[in-house]
């Protein structure tokens, strides 16, 4: 318990180190282009694959299950809407993005550190927790385009899968989608999706700037940081339900 | 000039360095030697302010370090030049880039300047036709040259090296061994080197400091060493027959 809270603690001093001394910004520009490239950019198409595809199996499923006459077909559309913006999109890519994004930070960070290239930024007197960490924070901020992308695929795969299957016509489907929208569930998902951004550039950031030992290690800090940040992910999710839609 | 009073250092309850004094001279090459956990990187790691030392002081110009405000640490840190053990390049940059880094971070020269003296290390340490590879691309002895050219383009006042010949052949460690010299009296640094490779304390090892267990046991020249009786360093240096009867030589030769 002191270990985890010693951890806590020095997470939070990572993030005021991180404050202090800026790194000069054309070397920071360069930087954040290259965390863009590196985390947004090159996570768009598995996140469009898995999105399209888990659309349209939800999509068929909630279709199977409302064998009931009285249900009309439209719900389709509308729980599958539902599906993707509340939750999917917005929490189970954050967490596909841990195993992606995280574990490349991590063990990125954590390579850094044991062939002490991070030493060797400390001895030019670089602030390491700035140069390293701020532009990955910057880099995700603009994390919930991929959000955007994710529920507009995933409701494309449903309304694919369920007309081309022959579960619902274009017009139910489309009628589901427009059934009682409700604006605010877009605010609730993108705050959420923010807040998982920032889980996500720090926490395995943390991993791997403070990771000891060799390469073994680096291995084990991206596992870690996997586990850590899912669940941080988890928590933050239900905190952030709880507070903003009961 | 760099000054070590006391220098202790412990983790958890163990001292691995235990009350270290001496100073490291301008425009000579010293050398901390000793056995693999000897504390000869942890030495220099606290001289660095890469570690904070449990007792003692570290004087660089007569300023105490741990007396020094955050932007004089980061004034005295753009004064120094480190090459690690293993060169720490950085993979994501090619080679000119890797050199170009210091200046880049801390000066608001044009481009074309900084390139113009990026040029002028790379051709002090004789690289060739290695500006636009990466790290992964050229040999170990050719990331140490990067290294040093890294270390040297901010015209430091100090040059620390870490074992910069380990995993070199021979014959590229001694060119290492004297451009590290060379530098260090064309540019007047203080460098200081940590190694525990022979060629490397017989060859330019203008002062040689040696520790056993976190303690300072001896300190001297190259020439000392030749001479001296003390145990530590006689077992330390002439544990090889040849390096026995070198010494025998060379002890013939100067009666």
């Amino acid at each position: 318990m002191i270990k985890f809270i010693e951890h806590i603690g020095r997470y939070f001093i990572m993030l005021q180190k991180m404050l202090e001394k800026f790194t000069k910004f054309d070397v920071l520009r360069k930087l954040i282009l290259r965390e863009i490239d590196d985390l947004i950019i090159s996570s768009l198409g598995i996140v469009s694959l898995i999105s399209f595809f888990v659309g349209g199996v939800v999509a068929i499923q909630t279709a199977i299950n409302m064998e009931n006459p009285l249900l009309p077909r439209y719900l389709v559309g509308f729980a599958t809407r539902q599906t993707m913006i509340l939750e999917f999109a917005p929490t189970f890519i954050s967490i596909i993005m841990a195993g992606k994004v995280g574990s490349f930070i991590t063990s990125s960070i954590g390579t850094m550190r044991v062939t002490e290239q991070i030493d060797a930024l400390e001895v030019m007197g670089v602030n390491t927790y700035n140069y390293l960490i701020f532009p990955k924070i910057i880099a995700m901020t603009i994390y919930p385009f991929i959000i955007v992308i994710s529920m507009f695929l995933g409701i494309f795969g449903g309304y694919f899968a369920c007309v081309t299957g022959g579960f619902t016509t274009h017009t139910d489907f489309i009628d589901g989608l427009q059934l009682d929208f409700v604006p605010f569930h877009l605010n609730y998902a993108f705050i959420k999706t923010f807040l998982f951004a920032m889980i996500l550039a720090t926490i395995p950031s943390y991993h791997g700037f403070f990771m000891k030992g060799g390469a073994l290690e680096v291995g084990k800090a991206s596992t870690t940081s996997f586990v850590w940040t899912s669940v941080a992910i988890i928590i933050m999710n239900s905190f952030v339900t709880n507070l903003l839609l009961t | 000039m760099i000054e070590v009073t006391k220098l202790s250092k412990k983790f958890n309850d163990t001292y691995v360095l235990k009350e270290v004094s001496t100073n490291f001279e301008k425009g000579k090459t010293n050398l901390i030697i000793g056995e693999s956990g000897s504390g000869k990187t942890v030495f220099l790691k606290c001289i660095l302010g890469l570690f904070s030392p449990a007792s003692g002081e570290i004087i660089y110009n007569k300023t105490p370090l741990s007396k020094m405000s955050s932007k004089e640490r980061t004034m005295l840190r753009k004064d120094m030049g480190m090459v690690f053990q293993g060169s720490a390049l950085f993979d994501s940059m090619t080679v000119e880039e890797n050199i170009m880094f210091p200046m880049k971070m801390f000066t608001n020269d044009h481009i074309d300047e900084i390139r113009d003296r990026a040029n002028i290390v790379i051709k002090r340490v004789n690289l060739i036709n290695a500006n636009k590879k990466f790290p992964s691309e050229i040999s170990g002895g050719m990331k140490k040259r990067v290294a040093i050219a890294r270390a040297i383009i901010m015209y430091p006042n100090y040059l620390f090296c870490d074992e910069p010949n380990s995993g070199l052949d021979p014959n590229t460690a001694i060119l290492i061994d004297n451009l590290i010299q060379e530098i260090t009296k064309e540019y007047q640094i203080t460098t200081v080197i940590n190694t525990h490779d022979m060629n490397s304390v017989m060859e330019i090892g203008e002062k040689i400091i040696f520790l056993e267990s976190g303690e300072k046991k001896w300190e001297g020249t190259n020439k000392d060493i030749f001479n001296t009786d003390n145990k530590s360093i006689s077992n330390f240096v002439y544990s090889s027959e040849l390096f026995k009867k070198v010494r025998k030589i060379y002890v013939k030769e100067n009666k």
